[in-house]
């Protein structure tokens, strides 16, 4: 922690992107797989995907690592805006918006939405998942049985609450990734005057991508399931 | 035309400041910002009030004193300007102009408008120069420099340090100063030679002295007078990182 405190704001900035960038490739992984849950007919490869992510000791370590990373990417991201918010102890009484980039301006708000929402897609499927509250059906695919996460989820989106509380959720994401995939590659010193506009645009269809795409799965599990 | 000002006044360091209204009339549309300033000074004057205090020197856009944080923006309603350069024609009759100093906890208020940017000079003590040993006058072209280089560079030494950057950003960070000061000597081969020490010493006085952090919002380089990019910023960065790993 305090060796966290003592970097300077350009290690500190390098660190952050690298794990929001680390972050942001699971997000991927984590869709893809998600995905399954609604284009593969009972749901099927999900249960058996989320049964290997499970078990796999390679997944189980790397668990961890990923653990990590939020908590790296959290706490240096907690120091940097405090420290921003005292480097302004007078605030403007009137200010324009000079920002460039719209979502910069609001990225611990989102980061603080994403929090909230981290902690309670814990307590819905991870911990339940881990057996260490809740309960979980099974199911037998091949002869294997395991745990039935795919009804776990329908169970979850049966609930418009929590359908209405993910969407919103991911949205957040969305805005966050939006400012946060292009500001990366210019922490990192990845700027280009031919390649900066391209990386610019692709952050943010990417960012609108992955919202898209998660928004699509509570929302196909109300309507069809 | 008529404007109705605005001006932050505070007669000291530690006074607490306020906002003072004060209506001016007959402004000539052809006058500089600082000019229109002198008038309403001249008139406080004669009034027996105290002027308001700002900062200013050259007045033709070189030097970098003039500051003014006006109707929310550093340097005011115009883009790639200082203060003495903009003119009243950027304000229509009758407006009402909120004039605020920099703020900023490493740009503390010296009196009104007025800001202490000492905090610059002291980034620039910690590396922001070339150490050279005296002799006679090199040639001109002694030491081949690529167009491109140069010109990055001469782009990057147009900074007049004015301090615009830290006060348009959200988080009052220098990064667009002290990375123009920074690649101004990285980009050439003169200034190679101490690269190392150089940005580690600055970014670590930046530091020291409360400047806050990038995030990337790119307002600086919005409001910079002299249009210094954040590619400066990036190049910065990567200086940075070679210096930690080497
Ligand atoms: C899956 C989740 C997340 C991803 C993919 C992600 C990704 C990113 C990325 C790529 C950046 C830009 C970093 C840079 O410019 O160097 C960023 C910035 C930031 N993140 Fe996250 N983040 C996530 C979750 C969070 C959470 C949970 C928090 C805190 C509670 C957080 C706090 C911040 C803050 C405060 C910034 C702004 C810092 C800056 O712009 O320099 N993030 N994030
Ligand atoms: S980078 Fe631009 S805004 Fe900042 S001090 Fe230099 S000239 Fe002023
Ligand atoms: S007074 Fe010198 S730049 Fe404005």
């Amino acid at each position: 922690m305090s060796n966290l405190l003592s970097l300077s704001s350009v290690a500190k900035k390098i660190w952050m992107s690298l794990m929001g960038l680390f972050l942001f490739t699971f997000l991927l992984v984590h869709l893809s797989l998600n995905l399954t849950m609604i284009t593969s007919p009972d749901s099927g490869l999900f249960n058996e995907a989320a049964h290997f992510m499970g078990t796999n000791p390679f997944i189980q370590v790397f668990q961890w690592v990923l653990f990590a990373g939020f908590i790296v990417h959290i706490i240096l991201g907690l120091i940097l805006q405090v420290q921003n918010w005292m480097a302004r102890p007078n605030a403007y009484k009137k200010k324009a918006s000079s920002e460039q980039s719209f979502f910069s301006k609001y990225m611990i708000h989102t980061a603080v939405v994403i929090f909230v929402f981290l902690i309670i897609h814990f307590l819905n499927f991870f911990l339940v998942a881990k057996g260490l509250i809740g309960e979980i059906g099974e199911v037998t695919i091949d002869g294997v049985t395991m745990e039935d996460m795919a009804g776990l989820v329908f169970d979850l989106f049966a609930n418009p609450a929590y359908v209405v509380f993910y969407i919103i959720a991911l949205l957040f994401l969305g805005f966050h990734l939006d400012h946060g995939i292009q500001s990366a590659f210019q922490s990192l010193g990845l700027n280009h005057p031919k390649y900066t506009p391209c990386i610019k645009n692709a952050g943010r269809l990417l960012a609108i991508v992955i919202t898209l795409g998660y928004v699509l799965i509570p929302l196909v599990i109300y309507f069809t399931k | 035309m008529d404007l109705k000002l605005k001006i932050w006044r505070q007669s000291g360091p530690d006074a607490k400041g306020e906002f003072k209204e004060y209506p001016i009339q007959d402004i000539s549309k052809d006058s500089s910002f600082l000019e229109m300033m002198d008038v309403l000074n001249e008139q406080l004057v004669s009034k027996g009030e105290e002027p308001v205090a700002f900062d200013h020197d050259c007045r033709e856009g070189i030097c970098g004193m003039c500051s003014l944080f006006i109707n929310g923006r550093p340097h005011g309603p115009d883009d790639a300007i200082t203060t003495c350069q903009l003119h009243m024609r950027k304000f229509h009759d009758g407006e009402t102009v909120t004039i605020e100093p920099w703020r900023a906890k490493p740009f503390p208020i010296i009196k009104d408008l007025m800001v202490d940017r000492s905090a610059f000079d002291e980034i620039i003590q910690a590396g922001g120069f070339v150490s050279v040993s005296t002799g006679g006058v090199p040639d001109a072209n002694a030491i081949p420099i690529k167009k491109v280089n140069a010109d990055l560079a001469m782009d990057a030494a147009a900074c007049i340090g004015c301090g615009a950057c830290v006060a348009a950003c959200k988080n009052a960070s220098a990064m667009l100063f002290v990375s123009a000061k920074v690649s101004q000597f990285a980009l050439l081969p003169q200034g190679r030679v101490e690269a190392k020490e150089r940005v580690e010493k600055m970014v670590a006085k930046m530091d020291d002295i409360g400047f806050g952090n990038c995030t990337n919002t790119y307002a600086c380089e919005a409001e910079c007078p002299k249009e210094i990019s954040v590619a400066n910023i990036a190049r910065m960065n990567r200086e940075f990182f070679a210096a930690k790993v080497s």
